[in-house]
């Protein structure tokens, strides 16, 4: 009966939405909206075909390279910097600028030094999302509790031991949450850096069926980037709730206290 | 959860603000930078054409700051800012309280967020060439599709953070719904706004400038494509330093409106006080 409730919780207003749009598009067709079914026939069409390989692999494969490479330039250099008072107090305001710089911008520069190819592609990505992971580890570290850190001291802990036992799960939910922040910037720079001089790609091809009129092609593009931005916040809550499973088991002890 | 993660991070950093110091190493560090730059692209070190000296970045700058075409393009960008911020913060802000003060609203449209939420704004960019053209509308489009979820899920979750004797007390003293609203959830869910709201003015700044360089809608964002097409990397390397320096202020705004705006609020007090 609980699980029936919460099905019904989970399908009911998608349900309703799908509905809703079905009937008005059979009721007054329009040229710019497809019909759900429409939709999923092409959908399945477009994209279960060679595209899969020579388009929306290459760029699911440059985003992860992208993310990855932002959370370990950012957890790197975001705990160095947060480690030394003078170093961070030296680079703060060159941070705070940097992060300040909205990422396309920086496309057309890239594009003009490094050229169009998948390594400046993969770049611009790692650009734009470091500076969340970048920031908030360096808030993270700086954060740590005193007492500690002076704890782990006078036993001796080793420095590789206290950033293994004492700095990186104190810096843990900040990074977590700069993470997050990363990943749907990440997104939008593999679609917008597969718009200019490119002829494939995720983003490339739904602008070329924009062009050539196909709109259901589109709208099942537009479907297909809104999965994989979902793929990827599914399998951030995963990689958070172990990550940080001690965390919010504290938290909810402190609540219940 | 990440909610609560960025209210406290930004507690820490309002405390930090305030305590200055350090700024002397801040120019340091910015000056050393200005001046690295200089010598590399000066020695050679780096290709001249691909990154002209700071100095001519900065000679350049100061031509586009006298330019009244310049300013223009800067004005046309932060109106679509200001206007997708302020629809999108209207529709976060009524949606929010509406479903975030019912726990049944809140289950029967989790699913549905959950899915929108993490569809990239940019997706949208054929949908609105097609709808708009290079009108202003299509960066609004996009600007707000992008800002209303962060402000959206701060307000659903400082909406649901309401502490449950506080509102059991005002309901046994008998205060409407409509004053619980006022002097319950409202001060409860104001400092999670904030934070929406300030995340929301970054993102609205992203997609406007993007949507202004793909798009091709007049602002700053058309003038850097432009350069790309002239090849003219002096004026780009001047305009992007103009993006990070709108960026900047509007970081810096939005710090210092929350902190005018929640000065009452616990965190930030103490802060003043010690």
């Amino acid at each position: 009966m609980k699980l029936l409730k919460s099905f019904l919780y989970l399908v009911s207003l998608p349900a309703i939405l799908v509905l809703l749009w079905w009937i008005s598009t059979i009721v007054n067709p329009n040229f710019y909206v497809p019909t759900p079914a429409e939709l999923v026939g092409t959908f399945v069409d477009t994209w279960f075909s060679d595209r899969f390989w020579r388009d929306v692999l290459p760029s699911i494969g440059r985003l992860f390279l992208g993310v990855i490479g932002s959370i370990v330039f950012g957890v790197v250099f975001g705990i160095l910097i947060g480690s030394f008072r003078t170093l961070r107090r030296l680079l703060e305001p060159l941070l705070e600028f940097f992060r300040a710089i909205p990422p396309p911008v920086m496309l057309p520069l890239l594009m003009i030094v490094m050229g169009v190819n998948w390594r400046m592609q993969v770049f611009v990505i790692i650009f734009g999302s470091v500076w969340p992971v970048l920031l908030n580890t360096v808030e993270g570290v700086r954060a740590t509790d005193e007492v500690q850190r002076e704890t782990s001291r006078s036993y001796r802990l080793t420095r590789t031991d206290r950033l293994r036992y004492l700095i990186l799960p104190a810096a843990a939910p900040q990074i977590m949450a700069g993470v997050r922040q990363s990943l749907s910037i990440a997104l939008i720079l593999m679609v917008i850096s597969e718009l200019w001089y490119t002829s494939s790609g995720l983003g490339f091809t739904i602008v070329q069926f924009q062009r050539n009129f196909a709109i259901p092609e589109m709208w099942s593009g537009i479907l297909l980037l809104g999965l994989i931005g979902l793929g990827l916040a599914v399998i951030f809550r995963y990689a958070e709730r172990y990550i940080l499973r001690w965390y919010h088991g504290l938290r909810e002890v402190q609540r219940e206290s | 959860m990440t909610a609560v993660i960025n209210t406290l991070s930004e507690v820490r950093r309002l405390r930090r603000t305030s305590r200055g110091g350090g700024a002397m190493l801040g120019v340091v560090g910015v000056a050393g930078f200005l001046a690295l730059w200089e010598i590399a692209s000066r020695t050679g070190l780096v290709d001249a054409r691909f990154v002209p000296a700071a100095s001519d970045v900065l000679v350049r700058f100061g031509q586009y700051v006298i330019d009244r075409a310049f300013w223009r393009d800067v004005g046309d960008t932060m109106l679509s800012w200001a206007v997708g911020l302020l629809i999108a913060a209207v529709a976060g802000i009524v949606l929010g309280f509406l479903i975030g003060s019912s726990r049944f609203l809140e289950r029967f449209t989790h699913s549905t967020i959950e899915f929108l939420r993490p569809v990239p704004s940019v997706a949208l960019i054929p949908l609105a060439v097609l709808l708009f053209g290079t009108k202003m509308q299509s960066s609004l489009l996009l600007i707000v599709y992008a800002a209303f979820w962060q402000i959206l899920l701060q307000v659903i979750y400082g909406a649901k953070d309401v502490d449950p004797v506080a509102d059991s007390t005002a309901r046994s003293y008998g205060l409407s719904r409509l004053q619980r609203v006022r002097h319950v959830v409202w001060p409860t869910a104001l400092p999670y706004l904030m934070t929406g709201l300030r995340l929301a003015a970054a993102v609205a700044l992203i997609l406007a400038i993007t949507a202004e360089m793909l798009i091709g809608a007049p602002g700053l964002g058309k003038q850097i494509a432009l350069t790309r097409e002239s090849g003219d990397t002096l004026s780009m390397y001047a305009l992007i330093l103009a993006a990070g320096l709108i960026g900047v202020v509007i970081n810096l705004v939005a710090r210092f409106v929350e902190r005018r705006v929640l000065a009452w609020h616990t965190s930030v007090r103490m802060e003043l006080a010690g």
